[in-house]
């Protein structure tokens, strides 16, 4: 059972890190009260961003190519997470409709430019990032062994974005306000803040965490854009939800799908495992989901002004 | 623009236009000629009866799912699972087609059942949840989107595995198929089969529902405010269960049409684009069964001529989605044209342009959060 753990862990983080950061992105943008639907179009934007400029890299500067494309990932998503801020924030428009317009535009977009550049529509990445041990930190017992062997770069990066982006929303200015934007828009506008350019902050901030989270696959586990993200960003929504819109919460969430999600993929090769149809297993993420919903509905934690457009005529 | 139908079929026009300059400026930027690759593009949807006959085969899913969106979108609900509810409508179908030997008449008419009841209990559950626990039914029909997804991916190959594919299931017998030989004769031999009949009698029969019932009247009601046809005396619970059960029951007619109809077999691991283009063709079509009707033939018509275009041109056949895409964010900012529309015509009038803030999205307003 122990080794079984050992030997899924690492894929279980590889799996949850796009997830977490993705959903962070979503934290953001949902507490100063823009519905981000988009979140899986922005991964998409970011796996292209990210695989296209590493494959143009990669051969001139090995090691950094990496680097650079997960910072075009992310500036990238900030970019085209402006369309969704302009919509939503600009000209009131239905936050739903243009998110799914967002993540329509982002992957035929996308695919098409795919198409353009290689004839095939996948981009292809020669190398990915190396799982490394960390020093020290691997040889502790226990905890040494699960958490600090066979780590991706990125895993770390994701987790102090984590650190930092609790700290900046609950212990800043900035974060303060834009809670508030989320709470009360009113109120945060009589304060003297301008609801606007929080909001469009929050939506961008959401897009580069995004477009991160999609780099990231590409440099850990998938290494071919492929003109989809496969649902992960409707996961990550769908995680901010089951996390009752919290860093901690969302923390938990991504990895009980990352896990779970893990645990579906590797269970044909797990005796104890393979008996059990995979038909439960791959859907148990989803439906876990459904019932956290239900019984967290009474008391859910949504940000009060998620969703509405701020009109400074209204009381 | 007298009436705000009309407004809002005009705002869809400039959005279908400024989509198609997107895509223009997307040839060129790829270095081809966009003039040929539209008249490549119609061309190759259009020019002759077989053609004709695809688009129209292509539609029809784009139909059912384009309903199912707009009929939940008037009671104030989002059915973003229409790809969801059109694989359980295929796969009840397809189990309906591949078990009984019954004769033609007697299949068809069972398997459009099972796939109406499929897509309608699927969709139900959301409605539930929204009704009974306010589970805000985005995040629901997502997550029975995938449960479908996995559903369809372990059931096919267990139960009707193909001859020579694990991915897909065995053909349809041509006793279980939508294709008729009148109908395809008369289109010389296209995809086109009954289910763009069937298309046709649903959206007379949605605009009848909505337009002219008290049923209508009261989804209607719902979307515009909950709270006051809650006090008006109408049960909204029961209405949004009614509404999404609906929906879902037209998007797993469609998945029948599709699965059943344009093609003979369901494959596995394939989340059907056509729920997603549903939303785009019910906003487009400004939520009404005509409106529809025209939108879901135009979508047709671009992806029926994309393959052509491709083999003309050396365009990407994904030209035409990001043409839809373009035109699904036109019409969801159709404020700023609005605004643009207003200002024309205030000068027009030789009055000074007056700032507009008008919220213009079609739907109901939605109160509240999830």
């Amino acid at each position: 059972m122990w080794s079984l753990i050992t030997q899924i862990f690492p894929y279980a983080v590889a799996f949850t890190i796009p997830l977490l950061i993705t959903s962070l992105g979503g934290l953001f943008s949902e507490r100063s009260g823009i519905v981000n639907i988009g979140l899986e179009g922005l991964m998409i934007i970011g796996m292209f961003t990210g695989a296209l400029t590493i494959s143009v890299l990669e051969i001139a500067m090995p090691g950094a190519a990496i680097w650079v494309g997960l910072l075009a990932a992310f500036i990238a998503g900030a970019l085209f997470a402006m369309l969704h801020a302009f919509a939503c924030i600009t000209l009131n428009a239905n936050q739903v409709i243009s998110g799914i317009a967002v993540n329509m535009v982002a992957g035929a977009l996308t695919t098409y430019l795919a198409r353009n550049i290689t004839g095939s529509g996948n981009i292809l990445i020669i190398h990915g990032l190396v799982r490394k041990d960390v020093p020290v930190l691997s040889a502790l017992p226990v905890i040494g062994r699960l958490v600090f062997t066979q780590t991706y770069a990125t895993t770390w990066l994701v987790l102090f974005l984590v650190v930092l982006s609790t700290f900046t929303l609950y212990k800043t200015k900035f974060g303060l306000r834009l809670r508030a934007c989320g709470e009360h828009p009113h109120a945060a506008d009589s304060a003297g803040i301008n609801v606007h350019l929080v909001r469009y902050l929050a939506v961008m901030i959401s897009g580069a965490f995004a477009g991160l989270g999609g780099a990231t696959v590409i440099v850990t586990y998938s290494g071919e854009f492929n003109g989809t993200a496969a649902g992960l960003g409707f996961l990550a929504l769908a995680a901010l939800i089951f996390g009752q819109w919290k860093p901690l919460g969302i923390l938990g969430a991504t990895f009980f799908f990352g896990f779970a999600s893990t645990v579906a993929n590797v269970s044909q090769a797990i005796p104890a495992l393979a008996k059990i149809s995979g038909i439960y297993l791959k859907t148990f993420p989803y439906i876990v989901t459904l019932i956290a919903l239900v019984l967290s509905s009474k008391s859910s934690q949504a940000p009060k002004a998620l969703g509405e457009p701020y009109d400074k005529g209204k009381r | 623009m007298t009436t705000r139908a009309g407004r809002e079929y005009i705002l869809s026009l400039v959005a279908i236009v400024l989509g198609l300059v997107a895509g223009a400026v997307l040839m060129l930027l790829s270095g081809n000629n966009p003039l040929l690759g539209y008249l490549y593009l119609f061309r190759g949807g259009l020019m002759n009866i077989e053609r004709l006959g695809n688009t129209l085969a292509t539609a029809t899913p784009l139909i059912f799912t384009g309903l199912s969106v707009a009929f939940a979108f008037r009671t104030g609900l989002f059915n973003i699972g229409a790809a969801g509810q059109m694989l359980i409508g295929g796969l009840c179908a397809t189990a309906v087609g591949l078990t009984f030997p019954w004769s033609r008449p007697v299949l068809l008419a069972a398997m459009l059942t099972a796939a109406l009841a499929g897509g309608g209990l699927w969709a139900a559950l959301p409605g539930w949840l929204k009704a009974r626990f306010n589970v805000h039914e985005v995040v629901s029909t997502i997550m029975m989107n995938w449960i479908a997804f996995w559903t369809v991916f372990y059931m096919v190959p267990r139960y009707f595995k193909g001859p020579f594919l694990e991915t897909e299931s065995q053909k349809l017998p041509d006793t279980a198929s939508l294709k008729t030989q009148w109908l395809s004769a008369l289109f010389n031999g296209s995809y086109i089969n009954l289910g763009i009949v069937l298309a046709i009698v649903f959206v007379a029969l949605t605009a009848f529902i909505l337009d002219q019932t008290t049923f209508g009247y009261e989804l209607k009601a719902v979307g515009f405010n909950r709270h006051a046809a809650g006090v008006a005396g109408i049960n909204v619970n029961r209405n949004l269960i009614l509404s999404m059960t609906i929906a879902g029951a037209l998007a797993g007619l469609g998945g029948a049409t599709f699965y059943a109809g344009y093609a003979s077999n369901m494959q596995i691991g394939v989340l059907p684009s056509q729920g997603f283009d549903g939303i785009a063709v019910s906003l487009l079509g400004a939520n009404s069964p005509l409106g529809v009707l025209g939108a879901a033939i135009f979508f047709g018509l671009l992806h029926t001529g994309k393959g052509f275009m491709n083999a003309m041109t050396r365009i990407p056949p994904e030209i035409a989605d990001t043409i839809i895409a373009t035109i699904i964010y036109f019409a969801a900012t159709s404020i700023m044209v609005e605004r643009v529309l207003d200002r024309l015509k205030r000068r027009r009038a030789g009055q000074l342009p007056v700032a507009a803030g008008r919220d213009t999205i079609a739907a109901p307003k939605k109160g509240g959060a999830r």
